[in-house]
């Protein structure tokens, strides 16, 4: 009984997990992150070559 | 079957590493891709100051975007590794990180090979914690724009695909070499000489991003099985897994990367990995 309610509630849960990143995900694209993301991403980041 | 398997993955690897590496001539003239694929996350650790990076680094952006002026938190970037962790879980590290490929073929260097001591592997968390999470937010400075510390004292990967090409190719860069590169090309050497002994001695240790993913192993889709009616307890699985984990006693171990190893070795074909549940087909066994 327990592990088919475990069975049951599982998808759930992972179905929860993706719709809150989803979620996420267009909240800050909406806001402007991604901007901040291929700022970052198309300059050399100093901290990452060991410099900055 | 066990070499149909590795073979497998390994062609995915490389392939996985041509896509999201493909700018190859970048190399040349020591220059970054700044096409609009950039503002995309890759989902293994890949530095995107790597001139033949076609994506940006997802610990990199996370970091960029929770110490920048505007944000102090990525929604952005948090969201793409929830969603691609919930998903796939550690199939990532085992079949599409750069950096697990690379560790990997370093680990082919003939020598002893030893196993890490279990207390070592929490040693990730506290790295993401403290270094991609809480010091990128805290130490800002006066106009309250923060660091990224995993980038700038920890990342390896950084340092050989993105510092070391970089540095080759630019004389102004090279002149300005000072005591933080020395720290982390003793970071990078140290992870090169731990990969030669312990497979995959970073993801192991101290990659946030296999953190995150190892966390969600436990409830990403892709997941593994053991078939308890199947399993004969042989214990070929244990001594096969490079990750050090017992798949029978903890098939969502955080450390489990689904490379396969334990199933390809599988007498009895007890062990699944996929999306699909064989706890149904136990059940129709069981009922017939
Ligand atoms: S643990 Fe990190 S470096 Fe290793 S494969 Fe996973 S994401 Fe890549
Ligand atoms: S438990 Fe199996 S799939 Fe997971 S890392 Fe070990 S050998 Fe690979």
């Amino acid at each position: 009984m327990k592990k088919n309610k475990k069975t049951i509630h599982r998808p759930f849960f992972q179905m929860g997990i993706l719709a809150v990143a989803v979620a996420m995900i267009a909240y800050g694209t909406l806001r402007g992150e991604v901007m901040t993301v291929f700022h970052k991403a198309t300059n050399i980041c100093l901290e990452c070559i060991g410099l900055g | 079957m066990k070499i149909a398997n590795k073979l497998k993955r390994k062609l995915i690897q490389i392939a996985a590493f041509g896509f999201t590496n493909s700018h190859i001539g970048n190399f040349m003239e020591g220059k970054l891709y700044i096409g609009k694929w950039k503002q995309f996350c890759n989902p293994g650790l890949n530095c995107y100051s790597c001139p033949a990076a076609s994506f940006a680094c997802p610990i990199g952006a996370m970091q960029a975007v929770a110490g920048s002026m505007n944000y102090s938190f990525s929604f952005y970037v948090t969201g793409f590794l929830l969603a691609i962790g919930v998903l796939l879980g550690r199939f990532i590290c085992g079949w599409i990180c750069p950096f697990g490929l690379i560790q990997e073929f370093i680990h082919k260097i003939p020598s002893k090979k030893l196993r890490l001591p279990k207390p070592f592997t929490y040693v990730k968390y506290a790295v993401l914690l403290i270094f991609v999470i809480i010091l990128p937010v805290a130490a800002t400075n006066y106009m309250g724009i923060g660091k990224p510390a995993f980038c700038q004292f920890i990342c390896p990967s950084g340092t050989l695909v993105g510092g070391i090409p970089m540095l080759s190719t630019h004389k102004e860069l090279r002149d300005t070499i000072g005591l933080l590169f020395s720290v982390k090309m003793t970071i990078l050497l140290g992870t090169v000489i731990g990969c030669v002994f312990i497979y995959r001695f970073f993801c192991k240790t101290l990659c946030p991003l296999g953190a995150i993913y190892g966390l969600l192993n436990k409830v990403s889709f892709y997941h593994l099985e053991v078939d308890k009616l199947k399993c004969v307890k042989c214990g070929k699985c244990v001594t096969t897994c490079k990750m050090d984990v017992d798949p029978v006693k903890n098939p969502n171990s955080a450390e489990c990367i689904r490379c396969g190893a334990c199933q390809a070795v599988c007498p009895t074909k007890a062990i699944s990995i996929g999306f699909t549940s064989n706890k149904i087909s136990i059940r129709k066994e069981i009922e017939q």
